[in-house]
C-alpha cells in the first residue's frame, strides 16, 4: 500500500518543513519514501504544492495526481478547495481556516468564494478545519502553524503521535522545539 | 575502481543534494556554478563539504570555463546550471568536446518542463547531440548520486566531459540514497599539449577527428553500459522506452505488466540494445518529456514506435497524463462547482522592488525587463513591464528599441544586481560606446533573490561564506563610461525621491544609471518592523494603497485592512495614503 499526502498552501507558509517532518516519520517507520517540492518563483506568495508518498512497496513517481491523495493538508481554505480534485474518493482534507487573498482578489478581478468549508462538507468530503495560526500563536509563535496543522491531522496520517513528535524533534531547530512540540500537542487536542 | 570494503550508509536526500554527495565521493576538487532553478542546491550542498572548493561565478559561461580550466589543470571539476544557463555556456561547452579534459569533468544541467520557474521549456538533450558529448539522465536521488559519481571515471576514460541532465522533479524530490566514502584523486600531471588545448584551425581539425572517433567509442560503450536497464514485464505486448523522471511516471502507470528499457545514458543512444528490445515486444511506446529525441532515434533506426503522436511535447508529463493519453483512463475525483481564483506568485511583503514598479507604472514608461523576482513587476496591478527576454537583455534590448524609436525619455531598463553582473555590464558598455541615451535602473537588493539568496560578486561574501572584495556597482558603471553625475543611488521605498530621480535622468541626453538600493526583505539581517495599521475612521476607501499590489492589503467592508501576520512595516502604503489613515 502506498499512502499519498499532499501539502498545499501559499508560498512562505512553511510547507517545506511540514513535508520534511512527514518524510522523516515515514522513513523512521521503515517505508520507502518520496517527497517532491517546488522551489523558485512559485514560492513568492504563489500556490505551493508538496507531495509526500510512502509505502511498503517501491514508490516510483514523486507526484500525486487527480483522485490519488489520501490526505490533503492545507494551510489555507482556497488552496484546500483548489486541490480537492486530487483527493481520493473517501480521503480527508485537514485545513487551516486561514484565508489569504490572492492578487486577483486584491485587485478586484476575482472574488474569494464564501463558505468554502461548508461547500466541501456538502460534497461529502471528510473535512477537519481549525485555525492553525491561532493554535500556533497560543503555543508561542505563528511560525509553528505548520506543525500545529500536522497535529490536527495526526489521526489520519497513519503514524502514532509519538512517532510524529520525534519526527518534529528531528526536523525543527533546537531553540524552536518546545514551541513546536506544544503547537503539535495543541493541534492533536483541537482535532479531538 | 572502488574497493569492496566500502562502508555504505543510507540517507534521504534531495536529488540536487545527492548530486553533490556524488561529486564528493568521486573526489571532485573544484566546482563553479551560477544559480538557476532547479539546479541551484547542487552547488549550495557541495559547498558544505570542506574537501571541495565551490564558488559562484558571475555567469554560466565563466563557470563552465573555470571548471574546464580546473580539469585541464588536473583536478576533477563540476559546474551546474539551469537549461537556459547552458545557452549562456554553449560556447565553451562545444569546445570541451574538442579539447577533452585531463582530470574528470561533469556539467550538470537542470531542465524545467512545465516552467515552474523559467522563461521557456528547453530540452537539453539537443545540446549533447550538437556538441557530441555523452549525457546521463538519473530518475531519482539514488541515481543522481551514482551517475554523478560514476561519470568521473568514464570522463577520464573517454577524455571528455559528461553532461548530467536533471529536471525539476528529479532535482527537487527527496528519496533514499546509498552513500560511500570519498575517494581522493591526486592532482593529475599537466603536460603542455597545444595540439589538444589550443583550438586554432590547424589543431582543431585534428581534434574534430578525435571527437568523431570518441563518439564511435561511446556508441560501442552505450550498448552494454550499466546505466541502461531492461526490465521484463509479465507479458510481451508492450515495451516502453523511457528515461529520467518519465520512467517513474511510466512505472506508476503500467506497473510490472509491460517491459521497460530504461535509458540512463541518453547520448549517444544505443542502437542494438533498442533493436533487440523492440524485437522482444509487440508494440513499442517511447515516453519522454519535451521533445521526441528517443523517438526520432528509433524511427531513424527504422523501428515503428508510438510517442509524441500520443503524448504532448509541452509541459510536464505525469502518471495521470500518461494513463489518459496511452490507456484512455480517466481518474475519479470530486471538484467544487465554484470559480477558484488563481494564485500567481507576487512580490513579497516589504519587497524593495514594489516601489520601483509603482513609480514606473505611474509614469507610464516602456520598461525593458529582465530575469529575477522583479519580473513579477509585470503582473497586475503593477503592470510595469513591456519585455522580459533573457538574462541581461533588459539593457541591450532597450538600446536597440531606443535607437530605432528615439524615445529615450519614455523608456527604462530594469535589471537586478546579480543579473547586471551576469550579463548586463556588456549591454551598458554598448550603450555608452555607441552613443545611446538610455536610462538603466539597477535594482540592487544585495543578493541573488529569486533562486533563494545566493551571494554574487556585488555582495562581498563568497559561497563558502568568506569575505570577498566588494565590487561596486557604481564604480563598474563609471568604469564602463557612464558619467558619474548620472549615476544616482536612491532608496526605492522613498517613492517621491525615486520618481523625481527617474524623471530627471530621463530628461538628460546621455546614458544614466539609477541604482535602487535596498536589501531583499527576506534577508535575515533585514529587521522586520511592526505591522502598519489602518484607521478605518480616516479611510476614504479610495484604494490608493491597493495600487502597489501588496499581498498584505485588502478591502473588507469597503475599508482597507492590513494583515498583521504578513506586514513587514516597509511604509510604502503609508506614502500613498492622502488621508493619513495608515499609521505605524
Amino acid at each position: 500500500m502506498i499512502k499519498n499526502i499532499m501539502i498545499v498552501g501559499v508560498g512562505g507558509q512553511g510547507s517545506l518543513l511540514a513535508s520534511r517532518i512527514l518524510g522523516r516519520a515515514a522513513l523512521d517507520a521503515g517505508y520507502d519514501v518520496k517527497v517532491s517540492e517546488v522551489h523558485g518563483m512559485s514560492q513568492r506568495g504563489g500556490s505551493v504544492i508538496t507531495y509526500v508518498r510512502y509505502g511498503d512497496e517501491p514508490v516510483y513517481s514523486p507526484v500525486i495526481c487527480k483522485g490519488e491523495a489520501d490526505v490533503i493538508l492545507s494551510f489555507e481554505q482556497l488552496e484546500a478547495s483548489r486541490w480537492l480534485p486530487n483527493l481520493k474518493i473517501g480521503g480527508a482534507i485537514i485545513t487551516s481556516t486561514q484565508q489569504i487573498n490572492p492578487m486577483p482578489v486584491i485587485t478586484g478581478a476575482a472574488e474569494y468564494p464564501t463558505e468554502l468549508i461548508s461547500k466541501l462538507k456538502a460534497e461529502n468530503v471528510n473535512v477537519l478545519a481549525a485555525d492553525a495560526v491561532d493554535i500556533a500563536k497560543k503555543a508561542g509563535s505563528v511560525k509553528a502553524s505548520n506543525v500545529a496543522l500536522i497535529g490536527l491531522a495526526s489521526h489520519v496520517l497513519g503514524f502514532e503521535c509519538e512517532a510524529l513528535r520525534s519526527a518534529v524533534a528531528a526536523c525543527v531547530p533546537e531553540k524552536a522545539l518546545e514551541i513546536n512540540l506544544s503547537a503539535f500537542d495543541m493541534g492533536v487536542q483541537a482535532a479531538l | 575502481m572502488l574497493p569492496n570494503e566500502y562502508r555504505i550508509m543510507k540517507d534521504f536526500m534531495l536529488g540536487n543534494q545527492a548530486v553533490a554527495e556524488g561529486l564528493y565521493e568521486a573526489g571532485v576538487r573544484f566546482i563553479s556554478s551560477y544559480p538557476g532553478t532547479p539546479s541551484t542546491e547542487i552547488t549550495e550542498f557541495a559547498a558544505k563539504y570542506d574537501e571541495m572548493y565551490a564558488e559562484w561565478a558571475p555567469n554560466e559561461k565563466v563557470a563552465l570555463e573555470a571548471a574546464l580550466g580546473a580539469a585541464i589543470g588536473g583536478g576533477r571539476s563540476f559546474c551546474a546550471m539551469k537549461h537556459v544557463g547552458l545557452n549562456v555556456a554553449a560556447d565553451p561547452l562545444f569546445i570541451t568536446a574538442y579539447t577533452g579534459i585531463n582530470a574528470g569533468m561533469v556539467i550538470g544541467v537542470a531542465d524545467d518542463p512545465g516552467m515552474h520557474s523559467s522563461q521557456n521549456e528547453q530540452d537539453s538533450r539537443h545540446y549533447a547531440i550538437a556538441a557530441k558529448l555523452p549525457m546521463l539522465e538519473p530518475s531519482d536521488s539514488a541515481e543522481c548520486l551514482e551517475f554523478a559519481r560514476d561519470a568521473y571515471d568514464l570522463s577520464e576514460k573517454f577524455d571528455t566531459p559528461f553532461i548530467l541532465r536533471l529536471s525539476t522533479r528529479v532535482s527537487h524530490a527527496r528519496s533514499t540514497v546509498e552513500k560511500r566514502d570519498r575517494v581522493e584523486h591526486e592532482i593529475r600531471e599537466y603536460v603542455k599539449n597545444p595540439q589538444k588545448y589550443v583550438m586554432m584551425p590547424a589543431n582543431a581539425k585534428g581534434r574534430h577527428t578525435v571527437v568523431e572517433k570518441r563518439l564511435a567509442d561511446l556508441q560501442e560503450y552505450v550498448e552494454n553500459c550499466p546505466f541502461n536497464k531492461i526490465e521484463h514485464g509479465t507479458d510481451n505486448k508492450i515495451g516502453i522506452i523511457t528515461a529520467g523522471t518519465c520512467y517513474t511516471y511510466a512505472k506508476e502507470c503500467f506497473g510490472n505488466t509491460v517491459s521497460f528499457l530504461k535509458l540512463g545514458m541518453v547520448n549517444p543512444l544505443p542502437e542494438k540494445l533498442i533493436r533487440d528490445f523492440a524485437a522482444s515486444v509487440e508494440r513499442v511506446i517511447v515516453i519522454e518529456e519535451l521533445d521526441g529525441v528517443i523517438e526520432a532515434h528509433c524511427k531513424a533506426l527504422g523501428i515503428a514506435v508510438d510517442g509524441k503522436n500520443l503524448l504532448p511535447k509541452e509541459g510536464e508529463l505525469s502518471p495521470e497524463l500518461i494513463a489518459a493519453c496511452v490507456l484512455g483512463k480517466k481518474p475519479d475525483f470530486k471538484a467544487l462547482d465554484e470559480k477558484i481564483p488563481v494564485r500567481p506568485p507576487v512580490l513579497c511583503p516589504g519587497c524593495p522592488h514594489r516601489g520601483v514598479f509603482y513609480v514606473l507604472n505611474k509614469l507610464k514608461l516602456y520598461v525593458s525587463g529582465d530575469i529575477g523576482c522583479y519580473t513579477l513587476g509585470a503582473v497586475a496591478p503593477l503592470n510595469a513591464m513591456d519585455t522580459t527576454l533573457c538574462m541581461g537583455a533588459s539593457i541591450s534590448a532597450l538600446h536597440g528599441y531606443n535607437m530605432v524609436r528615439g524615445e529615450n525619455d519614455k523608456t527604462v531598463a530594469v535589471i537586478g544586481d546579480s543579473t547586471f553582473m551576469h550579463s548586463g555590464i556588456t549591454g551598458l558598455a554598448n550603450i555608452v560606446y555607441n552613443g545611446g541615451h538610455s536610462t538603466v535602473l539597477i535594482l540592487d537588493n544585495s543578493i541573488t533573490g529569486m533562486t533563494g539568496h545566493q551571494d554574487n560578486p556585488f555582495t562581498g561574501v563568497t559561497l563558502k561564506g568568506k569575505p570577498a572584495p566588494n565590487i561596486s556597482i557604481e564604480k563598474v558603471c563609471a568604469a564602463v563610461g557612464v558619467n558619474e553625475d548620472h549615476i544616482k543611488i536612491v532608496d526605492p521605498n522613498n517613492i517621491g525621491e525615486l520618481e523625481a530621480t527617474i524623471k530627471a535622468e530621463l530628461a538628460t541626453d546621455e546614458p544614466s544609471v539609477i541604482i535602487c538600493r535596498r536589501p531583499c526583505a527576506l534577508l535575515k539581517q533585514v529587521k522586520r518592523l511592526p505591522s502598519l495599521k489602518i484607521d478605518t475612521a480616516k479611510c476614504k476607501s479610495c484604494r490608493a494603497c491597493m495600487k502597489i499590489g501588496c499581498p498584505c492589503i485588502s478591502m473588507k467592508d469597503n475599508k482597507a485592512v492590513i494583515d498583521d501576520t504578513m506586514c513587514t512595516g516597509c511604509g510604502l502604503c503609508e506614502q500613498l495614503c492622502r488621508f493619513g489613515a495608515i499609521t505605524k
